[in-house]
Formats: structure tokens, C-alpha cells, sequence
């Protein structure tokens, strides 16, 4: 088990009006995202425990694309990782997103 | 005086020497090998048919008993080195050299064979490189065949796996060959005459049926959200805007994904009609839900494949059947309809170079490639204009005064960044070129060559190469699109950004690919329960498929 917070600064808000939103699965290759709007709309962080040790500079590179792709300001996202791979992380960050963006919850 | 009629007279020498054990042209199992004996001889061209689908695995097995005093030193011509009996030949020492086109289920062995100088090795060909020197300087003395039943004169009917077999048939029996026939029954009339009676010399009866294996079918149970994304921007950048509607799919997940997404997703997008109408393909269950929902106007297949025949009957304006009703397949025909009338191959690889040349070699294996690598090139032959062809061509050569620019073919190879087992879809250097330096061979086993390869897509984006300029630009391309193995990672952000901004690279934001409808839920069926209730039960899937 092993924890990583990765904070990065944003272009822009992330869109919409969501508060909270929750996507994915706890399971072996996959992974469950909770997101809220909770900081300040320049930057976001990343809070991940994941089972697999040892994949930090990939989960950094993945978080910089990510962020980089989709520029998610003012959004936290809370992450428990079965062992997912970067396709599936980035997948569910990007589905994340895309829930805040068409949720008015 | 010259003799022009050598050939004749040999054969005529060998049909009365193996008339010996037939009844009219029909043989008794028991006799195969004595009826082998009688009319091969040491050293000659020997065609054992071994198809993708269909084996003559009687003739094989009585092949490897023969006396090697009598038969020895063969040289085997055939398409598929696919049971353990097609290796054996030449560990006894009844053949001595090979010329094929796949061996997929024997790619371990026969590398070590060849390591070990067991076999030597003519060429690893395509399937219709291969058919084509059986015309010009690999004819078959002898070709050993199957067929589903004969009647007495010795016309064969094939079944729906007519495969390869017209193609040896006709450069043997018409070259003074001699063509030996297994059957699984002899009947009064066959169903329909798939090679005429007079190209067959020798009908052996089988004990039971000819092996047949279920090669093309996927189950939809295990495609994952991933391969349905990467799916969804095959849909989305490359067939909606090239409107192909003439192609090849391979045999992979990622494009039985596209096919399960094309009456869903496919639909959403308006792409009915204008898309994917005509296939040269294998009978996919996976195409089942398309073809329900009126997506698909005609496929021509290779070959057949198992539990699809009832299907097929049925459905008679898709699929090309004979006056019995059943499928009628062709593999050096439908190879020609991929090469020529198809506007483009999509499929899965193994490895990909920054160059963009593939294979699916690794270290220990030597699988051949079948007819991937005539799908998935171009065809500089074509002549024939097509809406995708010119586009294609257009944006390969922009500068070229259109009435004198080749159309180019779209070959686009698909698949996620890490494959099974997370073995890294992107390499520096191909497994194959090692493997050549092992086994000494002239040519590494590229399966298609970077410079015929128009589209990569993976979950990260679609890299399309046909507008890059450079050795350079194309490297970055194909790092941009590799995600995070080694090859994505040492890419150069700036020169990728600036692919993206030129469109050269893709994401799926860029195509606006709603990540939320990647969802398994998108899928036209999600077992194989489901392809069959789609198919109104007419599919029957073999057992192992079977999980109800």
C-alpha cells in the first residue's frame, strides 16, 4: 500500500457546477474516483492509495498529462487504486471530469 | 525426337502405381500410407493442406509412417504449419525443406527446428506469394487435401472452409500432380462440387471428421472499457471521415469492439450506410449484431468458421454461398479482394517500432503472417479510384498534382499501449531483428513495414502518419500516441504538442469522445449468449465458448 499526493496548478476551472462525484471500482485493474469541488480554482490535487507499490514517476506523468488534457481547477480527487493501468486511470480521471461538467448535484 | 510429355508420363507411372490400392479413385484408410508411398517420390514438392481451418490431418498422419526408403527428403509447400504431424515430417527425415506462410500454433517449435537445422527453410511467404509461385517454381508434385465428402467419380465438395484448396488443386492437377483427397464420407452426390472430379486422382475415406478450430471468434465478455475507447476513436477519426465502407478487419479485440460499437455508437454517429458496408473478412460472430441491424451489405470470406454455418445459410445476401446453400470461401481470392478492392486494413500487432514497422515475432517464435501483410499494405497496382483512396493519398503527398497521385491505402494498426500481460506495445527495436541475426536469415519478419502504416490508434489518440513530413516527425507521432510505456515516455513534449495542434495527433477530447460512454454498456452484445439471441439462435457457438 502506498500513498502519493500530487498537487498541480491549472490553467482554468474545471467545468460545470458538480460538487461531488464518484466513478470506477475498487477491484484488481481498476480503481474508484471521488471528486469534489472543494479548492481554489487555479490548482488540484490528487490523493491516491494504491495497492501497487512502486509506480509513483508513472502516476506523476499520468496526473501532468492528465492535468495538462484537461485542466481540472478547483477539483480534488480522492483515489483508491486496485492496481489499475495509466489507460484505465486516465480514463476514469477524464470520465470524473465529465460527471462534474453535466452534474448540477 | 524430344520428348515434350516427361511430366505426363511420370504421372501416369505414379496413378498406376497407386491404382494398386484403390477401388476406381477411392482408397481405404488403412492403405493411405502404401497409396503415399506409391505415388510420391524422394525429393518432390509436397503439398500437405493445412489451411487455417481445415486439416487433412488422415493424409498428415500417414504421410509421417511412410517407408523412407521409399519417401524421403521432401520439400513441403504449404500454407499452414499447424499440426504437431506438419513438424514431425521432418524430425523423421521424411521432409528435408519448407516453404510456408503461418504457423501459428507450431511458431515455438518450428523456430527451434530451424535453430537446430532440422528444417531448411525456403522463405516464410504471404499467403499469396505463396499460392503464386505454386504457378511459377514451388508447383506441388503431389498435394495431400481435404474436403467434407466425395462422390465415387471423385468430385469433392469442401463445406464452408473451401479455403486454399482450389488454388493447390489447380497448380497441381494441371500441372501433371497428383492430387490425393481425405474425406470425412463418400456419398452418391455431393451437395455442390467445390473441384471437379477430374483434378482428383485419389479419394481417401476418413475414420472421422478433418480437424476444425474456432480461430475467429472473440468473445465480448472480454473486451474492456479501454479497447471500447480506442474503438470509439476508430469510429470517430478515421472511418466517419474517410468514409470507408470497403475493408479488412483483423482477428483482434479491438476490432471486434468496433464491431460490437457499429450498430451502438456507429449508429449515434449517423455512420449507417456510409460505412463498413463491404468486408473481406472471415465469418466474425462479432458482426452478427451489424449485419442484424442492416449495417453490412456483403462479406467475402477466406474461410468459414465454426458454428457460424447455420447463420450463413440463412443470411444469403450477405455472404457468398454455392447452389447448396452453404458458405463458399476462398483464400487466394478474398486475399486479392483485401489487397485490391479494400480501402483499408485495421488490426492488431505485437510490437511497433518508432518507425511504425510491426510484427508479431518475438525471440522464440516464428508465427509467419499469413495474409496480414497483403492486407495491410498498400496496393501500388490499384488503379481504381475510391473517395477514402484519394483522401489518403491526398494527405500523403499534398504536393503531387492530383491526376498523377497515387490513392493510398489506409492500413491502421490498433491496440492499447500495453497489451497482455502489460507487455509494452511500442519497442525501439523489434523483437524480429534479433531473431533474424539468430537464424540468419536475409530478411527480418516484419509483418507490415512502417512506410505502408497510415494510422496508429491506442487509448491515448490516433497518430496519423500520412501527414507527417519526416523520419522525425513520425518518431514523435508514434511516441505521442504510446502512452506511458518506455516509447511514450521519452517522447518530446513540445514537438508532440505541435503534432496535436497540426492534428496530426489526436485525443479523444480533440475527436469530443464523451469518456463517460466508454462503458462496456456501449457494446452491441456483451457474451456470447447475446451474439447468439442477436442471431435468432442460428449461431451455434462450440462449447468452450459455452458458459449457460
Amino acid at each position: 500500500m502506498e500513498t502519493l499526493n500530487l498537487r498541480h496548478a491549472t490553467h482554468r476551472r474545471a467545468g460545470g457546477t458538480g460538487r461531488l462525484a464518484i466513478i470506477g471500482v475498487v477491484a484488481s485493474g481498476n480503481l474508484e474516483v471521488l471528486v469534489e469541488r472543494v479548492l481554489p480554482d487555479d490548482e488540484c490535487l490528487l490523493e491516491i492509495k494504491t495497492a501497487a507499490d512502486g509506480f509513483g514517476a508513472v502516476w506523476s506523468a499520468v496526473a501532468s498529462d492528465f492535468v495538462e488534457r484537461h485542466s481540472p481547477g478547483g477539483l480534488r480527487f480522492s483515489i483508491n487504486d486496485g492496481g489499475a493501468g495509466p489507460d484505465i486511470v486516465m480514463l476514469r480521471l477524464a470520465q470524473a471530469v465529465r460527471l462534474m461538467e453535466r452534474s448540477a448535484s | 525426337m524430344t520428348n515434350w510429355q516427361h511430366g505426363r508420363e511420370a504421372r501416369d507411372t505414379r496413378l498406376a502405381a497407386g491404382a494398386k490400392f484403390a477401388n476406381g479413385k477411392v482408397v481405404a484408410a488403412r492403405d493411405a500410407t502404401r497409396l503415399l508411398e506409391a505415388v510420391i517420390r524422394p525429393g518432390d514438392r509436397v503439398c500437405l493442406e493445412g489451411d487455417n481451418q481445415k486439416q487433412a490431418d488422415l493424409l498428415s498422419a500417414a504421410l509421417l509412417a511412410v517407408d523412407l526408403d521409399k519417401v524421403n527428403d521432401l520439400h513441403m509447400v504449404q500454407s499452414g504449419v499447424v499440426l504437431p504431424e506438419h513438424l514431425d515430417v521432418f524430425e523423421r527425415g521424411v521432409a528435408k525443406r519448407l516453404d510456408y506462410a503461418y504457423s501459428g500454433p507450431q511458431s515455438a517449435r518450428i523456430a527451434t527446428m530451424l535453430f537446430g537445422g532440422k528444417i531448411e527453410l525456403g522463405a516464410v511467404h504471404t499467403y499469396l506469394e505463396l499460392f503464386a509461385r505454386y504457378f511459377v517454381d514451388l508447383t506441388p508434385n503431389v498435394a495431400l487435401i481435404a474436403a467434407v465428402s466425395a462422390d465415387r467419380d471423385g468430385n469433392l465438395y469442401t463445406g464452408p472452409n473451401t479455403e486454399d484448396t482450389p488454388t493447390v488443386v489447380e497448380a497441381t492437377a494441371f500441372k501433371d500432380g497428383i492430387v490425393v483427397a481425405q474425406v470425412n464420407e463418400i456419398v452418391d452426390r455431393v451437395p455442390r462440387v467445390d473441384i471437379p472430379a477430374d483434378r482428383v486422382h485419389f479419394v481417401v475415406k476418413a475414420d472421422k471428421p478433418f480437424f476444425v478450430e474456432p480461430l475467429f471468434t472473440r468473445d465480448p465478455a472480454a473486451i474492456t472499457e479501454t479497447q471500447i475507447l480506442t474503438a470509439m476513436m476508430a469510429l470517430k477519426g478515421i472511418y466517419a471521415p474517410y468514409g470507408v465502407r470497403r475493408l479488412n478487419h483483423g482477428i483482434g479485440f479491438s476490432t471486434a469492439a468496433i464491431e460490437l460499437l457499429l450498430p451502438t455508437y456507429g449508429e449515434k454517429l449517423g455512420l449507417k450506410g456510409s460505412v463498413a458496408t463491404h468486408f473481406a473478412l472471415n465469418p466474425h460472430p462479432a458482426l452478427i449484431p451489424a449485419i442484424e441491424s442492416g449495417w453490412v451489405k456483403q462479406i467475402h470470406s477466406f474461410g468459414s468458421e465454426v458454428g457460424m454455418d447455420e447463420y450463413i445459410r440463412a443470411r444469403p445476401d450477405v455472404y457468398f454461398t454455392g447452389s447448396d446453400g452453404s458458405l463458399r470461401s476462398n483464400r487466394a481470392f478474398c486475399q486479392v479482394a483485401g489487397h485490391y478492392a479494400c480501402d483499408m486494413f485495421i488490426g492488431s500487432t505485437l510490437q511497433i517500432d518508432l518507425q511504425g514497422n510491426s510484427s508479431t515475432v518475438t525471440t522464440s517464435r516464428i508465427a509467419g503472417f499469413g495474409g496480414a501483410p497483403n492486407m495491410g499494405a498498400d496496393a501500388r497496382g490499384r488503379r481504381h479510384p475510391s473517395a477514402p483512396w484519394l483522401q489518403a493519398g491526398r494527405e500523403g503527398a499534398p504536393d503531387v498534382p492530383a491526376p498523377l497521385r497515387r490513392g493510398r491505402k489506409l492500413v491502421v494498426q490498433i491496440g492499447e499501449t500495453f497489451g497482455e500481460k502489460n507487455v509494452p506495445l511500442f519497442v525501439e527495436t523489434l523483437d524480429a531483428l534479433a531473431l533474424a541475426e539468430k537464424l540468419k536469415l536475409d530478411l527480418a519478419p516484419v509483418m507490415i513495414y512502417g512506410d505502408d502504416v497510415t494510422h496508429i490508434v491506442t487509448e491515448e489518440g490516433i497518430a496519423n502518419l500520412l501527414l507527417c513530413r519526416d523520419a522525425g516527425e513520425r518518431e514523435q507521432a508514434i511516441r505521442g500516441v504510446a502512452g506511458y510505456t518506455d516509447v511514450g515516455r521519452a517522447r518530446d513534449p513540445r514537438a508532440v504538442k505541435r503534432l496535436r495542434e497540426r492534428g496530426v495527433i489526436r485525443r479523444p477530447e480533440d475527436l469530443g469522445i464523451d469518456p463517460l460512454e466508454a462503458d462496456r454498456s456501449l457494446l452491441a452484445a456483451r457474451s456470447i449468449k447475446d451474439l447468439v439471441r442477436w442471431s435468432g439462435g442460428l449461431y451455434a457457438p462450440p462449447s468452450k465458448f459455452r458458459n449457460w
